[in-house]
């Protein structure tokens, strides 16, 4: 039996496959952009150029490939207190499947605060701004979009912690980091420029800042950035959901509540 | 307030009027006992009360269970409820199939991401109706800013056989007339009349039904997230029923490469 009758077809850039002569459903060779993955690539490329190839179509420069690497493991553990990670161990404690405890750490991890749509948001300013000053001035200080959708209005400028003080040691070391390595003009000038942006909206530069402003030096469009950064930030939920199902529910947080409104006590 | 101050005062505690459960006890709901004053609610009465905080009448409940029941389609073609036969199909889980089939719902060009522009478009083009405004300029506003209008138009086909079921039963409940059902209707027979190509769908129906019993946008989207659930069940029991994956198996042959040629691998270019 074969399907070469089929009508239905997936459309793809990325990814062709050769059948073995006895299985149309069994694959003999996998191509990625017209590379030739488990022939050609295996053994040979880094994960991160991989990740590269899948997004971008070309193979990475040795440069692009190390800040990718890079921005990786700065975002590979987003930490215990992190929301998504936070909402990874609440799946984890309580022994829920594996995939459960990613999905909780995605969903939340998608939002606008640190998440995949605050770099979605960042980077589109990166976009309309690049790398003038006074567009940013702009941007910045203008009301915030009432447009309507699923994502709730923003409350803050993407890229910047709303709760901040002064900008985190562990910002200051990635943006430094990056930018030293970057081939891009975006992370070199936000490092310039940083106390200047921080200056308008009162607000220190996130990490997620950091990881729009690389992802823009990369390439990448604004939805892959946010596919990216939901994708790099998932090992360390994966971690911290795992240990805590060995650690144990007595031991992870339940917190205390105060309701308001009681019927119990506003009947006494 | 905002910066640390602001999140120490939240630090190991949740202050809440929606509710909490005393385990051994009790659980509260919005203010009521929810085992002594909620326990006769039926769930979707339950589930609006926890959205809006408000009670409904029966004939309205009524109609928000056929707003649910009129979408729901055990049809493992449609893409959200493929995410849940798929699930079915490779041995996962039923919830996380379901679960991502949910998720996978609130897309853009239907379910989730048409709920809030609908309900708003209708709300907003009323309010300036009232005002004296043309609807013909409401609409023409709309096709310049988003191309679209969210409720109008449909992906696949461009009838809906949603809406004769679920106006014939608002009508006989004495919900189908109200000021928002009314311009929906308005709004399709404009873009008939003008030949815009967009026919009103169910998404701009139920929208303006909700809107019309007084649900707020935000409301509206939570009421109406899950509309395609009951259907999504089916399609994964079907396949997880059959041989395993066995669901829309696609063969080599399925994939049309559209990408360069074959070429060879370097890592590490310089640059």
């Amino acid at each position: 039996m074969n399907s070469q009758n089929s009508i239905e077809q997936v459309h793809t850039r990325i990814w062709l496959e050769e059948p073995e002569p006895d299985n149309v459903f069994a694959t003999k060779a996998a191509y990625c952009y017209g590379y030739d993955v488990y022939g050609g690539m295996l053994g040979q490329a880094r994960w991160v150029e991989m990740l590269y190839v899948l997004f971008r179509g070309e193979a990475p420069t040795s440069a692009q490939t190390e800040l990718l690497e890079t921005v990786a493991v700065a975002l590979a553990n987003p930490g215990p207190r992190d929301p998504s990670v936070h909402a990874a161990m609440c799946g984890g404690v309580g022994g829920s499947t594996a995939a459960s405890c990613l999905i909780a750490a995605l969903a939340v991890g998608a939002g606008q605060v640190a998440g995949g749509h605050e770099v979605f948001l960042a980077m589109e300013s990166w976009n309309s701004c690049g790398t003038d000053i006074d567009a940013w001035q702009r941007l910045l200080t203008a009301p915030a979009d009432d447009m309507t959708s699923i994502w709730p209005k923003s409350e803050h400028p993407p890229g910047f912690d709303p709760n901040g003080i002064s900008t985190p040691t562990i910002v200051k070391q990635t943006l430094a980091c990056l930018a030293g390595i970057s081939i891009g003009t975006r992370l070199p000038w936000l490092a310039k420029n940083r106390s200047n942006l921080e200056a308008m909206v009162n607000r220190p530069l996130a990490l997620s800042g950091v990881a729009a402003a690389t992802f823009s030096d990369l390439g990448f469009t604004s939805g892959q950035g946010e596919m990216l950064h939901l994708l790099l930030r998932l090992p360390g939920a994966a971690a911290h959901a795992l240990e805590q199902w060995q650690i144990g529910h007595k031991k992870f947080p339940f917190f205390g509540i105060e309701l308001e409104n009681d019927p119990a006590r506003e009947a006494r | 307030m905002n910066g640390p101050e602001l999140l120490h005062q939240h630090i190991d505690r949740l202050k809440s009027s929606m509710g909490a459960c005393f385990p051994g006890e009790r659980a509260i709901f919005r203010g009521h006992d929810l085992h002594v004053e909620l326990k006769n609610m039926d769930w979707i009465e339950l589930y609006v009360f926890g959205i809006t905080g408000r009670r409904f009448t029966e004939k309205q409940l009524s109609l928000l269970h056929a707003i649910w029941v009129c979408t729901s389609y055990p049809d493992a073609r449609i893409w959200n409820n493929r995410v849940a036969a798929l699930a079915g199909s490779s041995r996962s889980t039923g919830a996380l199939g379901i679960a991502a089939a949910l998720a996978v719902s609130e897309a853009s060009i239907y379910g989730g991401g048409i709920y809030i522009p609908s309900i708003n478009f209708l709300k907003r083009t009323l309010k300036a109706l009232n005002k004296g405004v043309e609807l013909v300029d409401c609409v023409r506003d709309e096709l310049k800013k988003h191309r679209s209008i969210a409720g109008y138009g449909r992906p696949l086909v461009s009838g809906d056989e949603r809406i004769v079921p679920i106006m014939s039963l608002a009508r006989s409940l004495g919900l189908g007339d109200g000021p928002h059902v009314q311009l929906a209707f308005e709004v399709d027979e404009l873009l008939a009349a003008r030949r815009w190509r967009l026919r009103i769908n169910y998404g701009a129906i139920a929208a303006a039904l909700c809107a019309d019993l007084g649900l707020s946008p935000y409301e509206y989207y939570l009421f109406v997230f899950p509309a395609f659930l009951a259907g999504m069940p089916p399609c994964y029991i079907e396949s997880s029923e059959r041989p395993e994956g066995t669901l829309f198996p696609l063969s080599c042959d399925h994939i049309l490469y559209e990408g360069p040629p074959k070429r060879s691998w370097k890592s590490g270019k310089s640059g």
